[in-house]
């Protein structure tokens, strides 16, 4: 099955990737929230995972359902902000529509992740060109599900959604931010990559090393 | 970074720890890091919770007692608390007469005491409604943005319904007090400094010597826009002046007056800056009826201040003048 399908210690890889990668890049993450926000997105994140990490070393988790309701509880509790309930409700989604399996095939896979797009957007109301993590993650979304119809494996599907979430990233470098705290700069916010969407791209691209 | 800490992961819990040593008529849930009064939950009353990201002080845990709020949530710096506090804080401090949560407009606040809300009624069947402070005239309210920031109204919001729920009235009485108040409130801000999170070690943005920024909110972003540096008087009416355009102050009741620090500017220029939008009050047919200056809802230890008018009535000069006994604010008590 290699590169077809996700093994439930492989959904777990990818969750303790992102947060080695939210670990690594959390300097520039703040940095990036600084500009526009209020310098906290990669001291905010890095609590969470830190925590979920902690939580999946205490008590490993049976299902693909139980793994992701553990990593959207912890950072609901945990994170604060924004960020919380945004990425917390991402994971929460994920984990109702992964269900009670060990495995999830390249369209489940799919599937959850547009889940959890649907559940950020609910929380969020974010739309496309807001500039906010939606820019990244919907077009990798999309990209997944393009690839997969085109029959690619799930490794070269992930890897595709994660140039277009890159893609998406850097697009929000010339918007007006219309949601969050960078909304208040108005015109001032041009020129400035979203700090969201680029955590949800090492997200998206997490799932690509580890699914791998 | 030149500050008062030990580790700035330690901050809001070392601080918490003083505050609960400094005031045992209230209880602090180190655990959960919540501020209560004592003698919560009061069988009968509206329990009144708020919170927000910590590094505003003395808002909100400042605002505990009798008088004002039953209990606050303290998240991170600049960092809105988590559902979970909201949760277990609307569990102790209904007697009752259901929870009113009140919230400042901001996207992550907003979002959790969404989610608060929705698990508390799940949870435990409290009775909560939610009321959202939104009094920042320096953000355009319009679909392009996450709609404007809640500052300084908070302070006085809190007050006057801490009176309103004092008096015995029921949920939605409560609540409608607390949006006439926000209603009725505009508020504007200014900096003369950033300020430095201490988990971040440096200042959140640069400003130099002979600037400041105008329309600044309360956690030390960039604001509208940047100026040179100009005399008092001619900051006051970059505060007032958007105030009044945004909403007619004038009328026989007059207005409650808020000048509020922003937490690294002394006393002596704040009563400075009262002086000159009083002026600029009385030339623009505004009439004070209260006055409150000093460094309320702070950021860190920017430099700065805002001005807040709230239109006042009989019923909110009673609300304002009843008996309040809170760390912060303590009159008639």
């Amino acid at each position: 099955m290699g590169g077809m399908s996700a093994a439930l210690d492989q959904l777990t890889d990818w969750v303790r990737r992102f947060a080695v990668a939210v670990r690594e890049n959390r300097d520039e993450l703040t940095r990036l929230d600084a500009a526009i926000g209020d310098a906290d997105h990669g001291i905010n994140l890095d609590r969470g995972m830190t925590a979920v990490v902690a939580a999946l070393d205490a008590e490993s988790q049976p299902t693909a359902a139980a793994l992701f309701k553990k990593v959207g509880m912890t950072l609901v509790s945990t994170v604060g902000g924004a960020s919380g309930p945004l990425y917390g409700t991402f994971f929460l989604r994920v984990a109702t529509a992964s269900g009670e399996v060990t495995e999830l095939d390249g369209p489940a896979f799919a599937k959850a992740l547009r889940a959890g797009l649907e559940g950020v957007v609910a929380r969020g109301k974010a739309e496309a060109g807001d500039k906010t993590m939606f820019d990244a993650l919907a077009p990798a979304v999309d990209a997944l599900d393009a690839a997969l119809a085109d029959g690619d494996p799930l490794a070269e599907s992930l890897r595709t959604a994660t140039a277009a979430a890159e893609a998406g990233r850097d697009a929000t470098i010339p918007l007006v931010a219309r949601k969050g705290r960078a909304s208040y700069l108005g015109e001032r916010s041009v020129g400035h990559q979203d700090p969201g969407a680029t955590s949800v791209t090492m997200l998206v691209a997490a799932a690509a090393d580890a699914l791998a | 970074m030149k500050k008062l800490i030990n580790d700035p992961a330690d901050v809001v819990a070392e601080a918490l720890r003083g505050m609960d040593a400094a005031h045992p008529e209230l209880r602090v849930d180190h655990a959960n890091r919540i501020v209560y009064r004592a003698d919560a939950p009061v069988q009968g009353k509206v329990g009144l919770i708020s919170g927000g990201g910590s590094g505003h002080e003395p808002m909100h845990g400042g605002f505990v007692g009798p008088g004002m709020l039953d209990a606050a949530c303290a998240g991170e710096v600049f960092t809105s608390p988590v559902p979970d506090q909201m949760v277990e804080a609307t569990k102790n401090v209904d007697g009752g007469a259901g929870v009113l949560h009140i919230v400042k407009n901001y996207t992550g606040d907003v979002m959790n005491f969404e989610m608060a809300a929705e698990l508390a009624g799940a949870e435990t069947g409290v009775e909560v409604l939610s009321v959202v402070t939104d009094d920042d005239v320096a953000v355009q309210d319009s679909l392009y943005t996450a709609g404007r920031r809640g500052v300084g109204v908070t302070v006085l919001l809190e007050k006057i319904v801490g009176a309103a729920a004092d008096e015995g009235r029921d949920l939605a009485g409560v609540a409608a007090v607390a949006r006439k108040v926000n209603g009725q409130g505009r508020s504007m801000g200014m900096a003369l400094t950033s300020c430095t999170v201490p988990a971040a070690g440096q200042p959140t943005f640069e400003l130099p010597d002979d600037q400041m920024e105008i329309g600044i909110g309360i956690h030390g972003e960039p604001g509208r826009r940047r100026v040179p540096l100009a005399p008092a008087r001619e900051v006051a009416a970059m505060l007032v002046e958007p105030v009044l355009s945004d909403l007619d102050f004038t009328g026989p009741d007059g207005v409650i007056c808020f000048v509020n620090g922003m937490g690294g500017t002394p006393l002596l220029e704040l009563y400075l800056m009262y002086n000159e939008v009083a002026a600029l009050l009385d030339k623009a047919g505004v009439r004070i009826a209260r006055s409150l200056v000093g460094p309320y809802i702070t950021s860190l230890e920017m430099a700065g201040c805002s001005v807040t008018l709230v239109k006042a009535d009989d019923e909110l000069i009673r609300l304002w003048d009843a008996p309040v006994r809170t760390p912060g604010l303590r009159w008639g008590a």
